[in-house]
């Protein structure tokens, strides 16, 4: 467990040190969820029936644009290579930076999508769903995008491959995030969506990991 | 200690080595030799469990290698600068300490740094030293990480005189209190004995 700790300091550390790559990804949610509201105009009800789509859809694409770096740096100086080989099992330090890629590019986003809501014309109650939602899928978005990640790593070109590759995957997420939202907003209570999106979060927390780990060993070879 | 036998490894259709086998005991430490491209850094990289041998094997005190034990007696320096260029030399020793779980106070960092002629350069960005300094600041690992097997490819590049002949007597202080390594390198080495294996 103090591996696991020790890996999410160090990845703030560097982060803290390197404070674009993370900013770049904030910006970025932050932009494009606020160009639909004023490409639209002000119309109240189409953009409160868009809303949990363009949200979810803006927090993958910044979730996706800080993936590559979450293991190419570490490969390329090497400093990957001694953790695979450290008395650590390499499941856990690959546990920490995929959490602390959450606490930087998802938490992020989770804090900001309440404001960001209130271009979209929803009420209290919608946004308070929207943030429970993202704050169970931008976890279960980090951990998919790992397996990805680790797949592609050391690929030529690996940016676009891993969009393709990670993006599909992140359907069911989208589906049931946005979902959660809709289903408020229409009345139908969004208990079933979150708690389906807990369920993927859950299975995601124990397999992901452990996928990625096998996927980088691999990629070391 | 350590029991290599009968390792060989190809690289797609072409031959590396086949049939290496070695021992190594307490004090003992092997000069891996070849040419360019014949297979040193595949060995060592077999040999700390990075990639997985074609045949053979490898045993670490009678039990096959790569054990959680075995990675608490290894330390592997590569190729790579294995630094982080962002951090400050006593910062990347800490946090490898902390990821590999080892407790390690300022005074053996520091002292370690200074062994490796390092001072006044502990709080500096990385990215901003010579290349044969961030050698240094990986070399620092070797005191600063308790390990009984070495394994060091290529650990004399990019070094000048002084720290040849430092790390020379790093070595050496190593195997005399019961280490024991393994080192590629194309110069002959500044350590007394030693076993030689010609890929």
């Amino acid at each position: 467990m103090n591996a696991l700790l020790a890996t999410v300091r160090r990845d703030l550390l560097l982060a803290l040190r390197r404070k674009s790559e993370v900013l770049t990804a904030v910006f970025f949610f932050v932009i494009v969820t606020s160009l639909f509201p004023l490409g639209i105009g002000p119309e109240p009800v189409l953009l409160k029936k868009i809303a949990p789509g363009i949200l979810w859809v803006a927090a993958l694409l910044a979730t996706l644009l800080g993936l590559p770096r979450l293991f190419a740096a570490d490969h390329m100086d090497g400093t990957l290579e001694q953790m695979a080989l450290s008395p650590s099992p390499l499941g856990l330090l690959v546990a920490g930076k995929i959490l602390a890629h959450w606490l930087l590019c998802g938490l992020p986003l989770v804090l900001l999508a309440p404001v960001l809501g209130l271009q979209f014309d929803l009420d209290a109650s919608a946004l308070a769903v929207l943030t429970v939602a993202l704050l169970l899928g931008t976890p279960l978005l980090s951990l998919i995008g790992a397996i990805g990640a680790a797949l592609t790593l050391g690929v030529r070109g690996g940016g676009v491959l891993l969009a393709l590759l990670v993006l599909p995957l992140y359907i069911p997420a989208l589906i049931f995030g946005a979902g959660a939202v809709e289903a408020h907003i229409a009345g139908l209570g969004s208990g079933g969506h979150l708690s389906l999106l807990a369920a993927m979060l859950a299975l995601a927390v124990f397999f992901a990991p452990w996928a990625t780990t096998a996927a980088l060993r691999v990629a070391l070879e | 200690m350590l029991n290599v036998s009968g390792l060989a490894c190809s690289r797609g259709e072409r031959r590396l080595f086949a049939d290496v086998s070695f021992s190594l005991a307490a004090g003992e430490w092997l000069h891996v030799q070849g040419e360019n491209g014949a297979g040193k850094t595949s060995l060592m990289r077999l040999l700390v469990g990075l990639s997985s041998a074609d045949a053979g094997k490898i045993l670490w005190r009678e039990e096959p290698a790569p054990s959680t034990e075995f990675r608490r007696d290894l330390i592997y320096l590569g190729h790579h600068a294995a630094v982080k260029e962002d951090l400050t030399p006593l910062e990347n020793l800490h946090l490898a300490a902390a990821l590999d779980g080892i407790a390690l106070d300022e005074r053996t960092s520091l002292a370690a740094l200074i062994r490796l002629g390092l001072r006044g350069r502990e709080e500096l960005p990385v990215r901003v030293l010579s290349a044969g300094q961030k050698r240094r600041v990986l070399l620092a690992r070797l005191l600063t990480r308790p390990a009984v097997l070495w394994v060091l490819d290529e650990a004399f590049n990019a070094l000048d005189v002084s720290a040849v002949r430092l790390l020379g007597d790093l070595i050496a202080e190593h195997l005399s209190t019961g280490g024991m390594a393994v080192l590629t390198s194309h110069q002959p080495l500044p350590v007394p004995g030693g076993k030689a294996l010609v890929l």
